[in-house]
């Protein structure tokens, strides 16, 4: 195997010139948003809504948009395909929501996360788009069926909802498309057509239609890729540059090719990929838009097979992947409705690369590209994608050092993940041994069967804000509205127990609120918005002839992101030592403190949070708290169904949502003032961590992990500690420790606080300042001052 | 019973792998640029940190000898005796009064490194005991070592070789690692800016390395002390003399972090206003060539 070695930022490496020039205009592009694909299919929704079946209606629409889509091949591009009519341009997706004149110049207009759009195109969209859709987005279909209950509740920041603006994804890819092209998945569909027995099969109408939609998909796809094919043609004929005038013959010719069939180089191999990833983000707007899956496996062989028959050589490989990765960054997440956008605001649409790992079988999976797709990310360090890597038992040290001098540039990632655990998770979860290992992450730390699993999050869940509902006795204080159940005044608590049970009633009422909902919801997706592109991808919707959306692929999870165990934990401990047991205040006198924010009585505040047991010290009193919140939040929600003949699981992310949560919740009794964030995944709240990371990775490494879909824990390093060889080698003493322990995830943020105040007053300067948040990178320019603020006061480890 | 103020874990600059590291009380030496004075006095002591003190006066309040006040200055020792019961630091919510020092039972320091077995020893690492001078406390460090030998845990001893040869002997029969000082050839130089001459020291070293037992080398870097040419050659030929060379040589350029510590034991940093300084980047330069030349393996910031 090469031995590669990671460059430093500043020195741009290996880019060469034509990298540099798409990096610099991916980067320099701003983000716009592009009203083509509402137009289209505004268009055809008016001719031909109740024609057909909703999922051919929807199939055709997607061929429609193929068929119309402008297309876009840029100057020293080698793999071609936007979204949108140019790179960084975003469309809409009015079906699921729909901008309102207002949103649209908010938007265009606002200072973080910008998306222009022109006035022109602003009254087009009020004329043409948005009078057609009144009453029939899924936005509408939701917020007019839940429960006045249920409003309230996620008004009050309980908890929140991730369909109510972007379809379900978190979708990964496994291998079939680099041994399947699509006129082969025809194929496999007209058998499957053929074999429909519709005398005893009473869903055998339902499949049929599906598996029509599914054909049209894939004509639609061929038909876009034709469409680049032709362009490129064009192009080449008018080129008089003889090189780039090969070049676009080549994309021609791949085009031609893929998807329509299996690739047979690592050019058409990545391009397949595109083709896949543009279909998919075309038809619908998934969360964590998609992911190609374990990334290095896929290619290794088109790479070898290219050094082998002289087609290829390491550097054009690195190139033709660079370009790949320029694509991820064109691709900004849509944007939210909404004036605030308050819960998640960011360019970044979750494309989380993953790397080494193991394979099928269980052996190590790192290989020549996982080591060049180091190489790409700490080159290009862009906002994406994303990367992970996969640390097994079996896992080479050597590529551990390699992704730890990546971590120690600062850009945010890789964050690691560990097969070891999330293999027991999936299998737990009744996955198959081989599908398990051929999982990974996609997104944040949410793991999937890649390539044969639909597993959808629902929202978050704000478990301090239950316990602060709860020391209110069902009142929401910072609304005085009454939105949970009477479980009593605390102040008439006579035990920690009687206070723990009586959050532990509130907190059933509040998931089973969202369980109801989440059902509601998931069933409208299957109504109205097959995936039948993305069906096409995931085993076993062809088999089954059944969607993405409605229990066709093989497995079918439905999650409930829990947030802020750290920050309940610790109010636990707060109550139980200091009222319970040693009855240093009453309960009247810490719900007065809160209520009041603290402002009369710091001296109390202080004793709070310098003299309680609290979580990530490797402390029994407080870890065993934190074990059993956790282990009640499985129980509430893990292997309740969906409507997708799978379950509901539990996963412990929050992304930026801490921040939201805590702008929702008053101050709290471990002494955390009101409207500051909670504790994000299962990361120790802000401060409480006192000594160190070992201590740390023990108390997370007490909860079983392998009950949840993932878990998230954040660690902030400085510089300072990742100097020397043997600092990385020990480094990773640190991660390995925690997964044998079972930790599933751990990332960390490389960058001292003085950087940081500093870009924070200097942001000119500081433009490319990538920070880790909460399961992806983000810049540090484009965060609220709120949300820097929380990422300077997390816990500095230099005093170690 | 050792008398411990501070466990550090996740050290990673006090020897190989990651480490536990933990701080006895109580040192022969007074070295003026020394970051950790509070491991001087072999005896528990009161801190105060002003920067952090609100001014509650909780620990005047349960000050049981009514030792303590509040004054224009934050709070001040009455001159009533204080028998560091630790009332003031139970009390004070914003850890601004402390009791540096405490003795932990042996069951408990074990306990302790138990926990960090795991990490310790993926790592290749272990225990590393400082202070303070562990060897001002061999009856309990000595059987400490032992246990901690018996268990299989890589043990350090970080030492400033100050003591007598007997004793140096039986704690290197119980490390498999010593991490040492070399502050100055010049024993003047020495005694003025550490209290103590540098023969026995020296004398030490070679006992050590007679003995084959591996130990690293730190240099703490000062202008005005050692980092001229001729002690780094002194350094150097003393080094590379030995019967066994050490394994690493570590260059530290001096920095006054000690500074705040003073203020809080209420001492004075550097009393007598020695001249201390940082060497540039040329003078480290050249004080890592010259023990290079020597072929020793020097590391600069260890």
């Amino acid at each position: 195997m090469k031995n590669f070695s990671i460059k430093h930022p500043e020195n741009d490496g290996g880019m060469n010139p034509r990298i540099k020039r798409l990096r610099k205009e991916s980067i320099e592009t701003p983000a716009t948003l592009t009203i083509e694909r509402a137009l289209i299919e505004t268009a055809f929704y008016k001719e031909n809504y109740g024609k057909y079946s909703i999922a051919v209606h929807r199939a055709r629409n997607f061929y429609e948009i193929c068929a119309k889509k402008t297309i876009y091949i840029g100057p020293d591009e080698l793999i071609v395909g936007e979204r949108g009519p140019k790179p960084k341009a975003v469309p809409t997706f009015p079906e699921l929501t729909c901008h309102s004149v207002e949103d649209l110049h908010v938007l265009d207009t606002r200072e973080l996360q910008p998306y222009h759009i022109s006035q022109e195109d602003i009254d087009t969209y009020e004329k043409e788009v948005i009078p057609y859709w009144k009453g029939r987005t899924q936005r509408e279909r939701i917020f007019g069926h839940v429960s006045k209950e249920w409003e309230e509740a996620y008004h009050a920041g309980v908890f929140t909802e991730f369909m109510e603006q972007r379809a379900a994804g978190h979708t990964a890819m496994d291998g079939k498309m680099y041994t399947m092209g699509l006129l082969d998945l025809k194929e496999k569909i007209a058998r499957r057509l053929e074999k429909l027995d519709y005398i005893n099969d009473p869903k055998a109408t339902n499949r049929q239609e599906e598996l029509d939609a599914m054909s049209i998909s894939c004509d639609a796809a061929i038909l876009l890729a034709e469409r680049h094919a032709k362009l490129a043609e064009e192009m080449a004929a008018k080129c008089a540059d003889p090189v780039r005038k090969a070049e676009l013959e080549k994309i021609a010719a791949t085009c031609h090719w893929v998807p329509a069939h299996a690739p047979r180089d690592f050019q058409e191999a990545l391009q397949m990929y595109w083709f896949v990833h543009l279909g998919t983000i075309t038809e619908l707007n998934g969360w964590d838009s998609m992911n190609p899956g374990h990334i290095d496996q896929h290619l290794y062989p088109f790479y070898k097979k290219g050094l082998e028959d002289g087609s290829l050589t390491y550097e054009k490989a690195k190139e033709l992947l660079s370009c790949l990765w320029i694509k991820f960054n064109n691709q900004p997440a849509p944007p939210k409705v909404g004036i605030t956008a308050r819960e998640s605001g960011t360019y970044n649409d979750f494309t989380n690369i993953n790397i080494g790992g193991i394979d099928r079988d269980g052996n190590s999976a790192v290989n020549d590209i996982s080591y060049m797709v180091l190489e790409v990310q700490e080159e290009l360090h862009e906002l994406q994608p994303g990367l992970s890597i996969h640390i097994a038992e079996n896992t080479p040290d050597d590529f551990l050092i390699e992704g730890i001098k990546v971590i120690r540039q600062g850009h945010g990632y890789p964050s690691v993940f560990n097969p070891d655990t999330y293999v027991k998770e999936l299998v737990r979860q009744g996955k198959t041994l081989e599908d398990a290992r051929e999982g990974g992450c996609s997104g944040c730390i949410e793991v999937g069967a890649f390539g044969k699993e639909a597993y959808l999050l629902t929202g978050y869940l704000n478990t301090p804000k239950i316990l602060e509902i709860t020391l209110n006795n069902g009142v929401d204080p910072l609304t005085g509205k009454k939105i949970g159940l009477e479980t009593g005044d605390p102040r008439s608590f006579k035990s920690f127990e009687e206070l723990y049970n009586a959050w532990h009633k509130q907190m059933i009422y509040f998931v089973e609120l969202k369980l109801a909902a989440n059902n509601y919801i998931e069933r409208m997706f299957s109504l109205y918005a097959p995936a039948t592109f993305l069906s096409l991808w995931i085993d076993d919707c062809i088999e089954k002839g059944r969607d993405y959306y409605s229990g066709g692929a093989r497995y079918n999870t439905t999650y409930i992101q829990c947030t802020g165990l750290g920050t309940i934990t610790d109010c636990f401990t707060t109550l139980k030592k200091h009222v319970f047991e040693d009855k240093r205040y009453t309960m009247d006198q810490l719900l007065a403190a809160v209520a009041d924010d603290w402002k009369q009585e710091e001296p109390m505040r202080l004793y709070i949070r310098n003299h309680t047991p609290f979580f990530g010290n490797d402390d029994a009193y407080a870890d065993d708290i934190a074990v059993r919140v956790y282990n009640d939040l499985v129980s509430a929600i893990a292997g309740r169904p969906n409507t997708r003949e799978g379950k509901t699981q539990l996963n412990m992310l929050s992304t930026t949502c801490h921040n939201y949560f805590g702008q929702m919740c008053g101050a709290s009794v471990n002494g955390r003032f009101a409207h500051f964030a909670i504790s994000d995944g299962t990361s120790p709240a802000h401060g409480s961590d006192t000594k160190g990371p070992t201590c740390v990775v023990r108390s997370l490494g007490k909860l079983d992990q392998t009950k949840s879909g993932g878990t998230l824990l954040n660690v902030r390093f400085i510089p300072a500690l990742l100097r020397r060889q043997q600092d990385l080698e020990k480094f990773g003493g640190l991660i390995r420790e925690y997964f044998k322990l079972g930790g599933h995830h751990i990332q960390f943020n490389i960058v001292d606080a003085e950087t940081l105040l500093e870009a924070q007053k200097d942001p000119d300067n500081f433009r490319d300042l990538l920070v880790r948040v909460a399961g992806y990178s983000d810049y540090f320019n484009d965060m609220t001052a709120q949300l820097q603020n929380e990422i300077i006061a997390r816990t500095e480890n230099d005093e170690l | 019973m050792a008398l411990i103020f501070d466990i550090k874990r996740y050290a990673i600059h006090d020897g190989p792998g990651i480490r536990t590291t933990l701080f006895v009380k109580g040192c022969p030496l007074r070295c003026v640029w020394c970051h950790n004075p509070e491991s001087w006095s072999p005896v528990p002591q009161r801190l105060y940190k002003q920067g952090k003190c609100i001014g509650c006066q909780s620990c005047v309040n349960v000050c049981p000898q009514g030792a303590l006040h509040l004054t224009p200055e934050g709070i001040r020792p009455t001159g009533k005796p204080c028998i560091l019961c630790g009332a003031c630091a139970e009390a004070c919510p914003a850890l601004a009064m402390e009791i540096c020092g405490r003795e932990w039972p042996m069951e408990e320091i074990l306990a302790e490194v138990e926990k960090e077995r795991g990490v310790m020893t993926d790592s290749g690492g272990g225990v590393t005991i400082s202070g303070g001078e562990p060897m001002m406390h061999p009856k309990t460090v000595l059987p400490l070592l032992e246990e901690l030998g018996r268990r299989g845990i890589h043990r350090a001893v970080d030492t400033t070789l100050y003591a007598k040869p007997e004793l140096v002997q039986e704690y290197a029969s119980r490390c498999e690692l010593f991490l040492l000082d070399l502050k100055t050839m010049d024993s003047a130089v020495h005694k003025r800016y550490t209290g103590v001459p540098n023969e026995l020291i020296l004398s030490n070293y070679r006992l050590i390395a007679s003995l084959g037992k591996r130990y690293w080398v730190r240099i703490p870097l000062i202008s005005e002390v050692n980092a001229t040419e001729d002690n780094i050659r002194a350094s150097a030929d003393f080094l590379s003399s030995l019967p066994l060379r050490p394994e690493v040589v570590d260059l530290l350029p001096y920095h006054d972090i000690g500074k705040g510590k003073h203020e809080r034991m209420g001492t004075t940093y550097n009393p007598e206003g020695l001249p201390l300084s940082a060497p540039d980047g040329r003078q480290l330069a050249r004080c890592e060539n010259i023990l290079k030349a020597a072929g020793l393996t020097v590391r600069i910031g260890g």
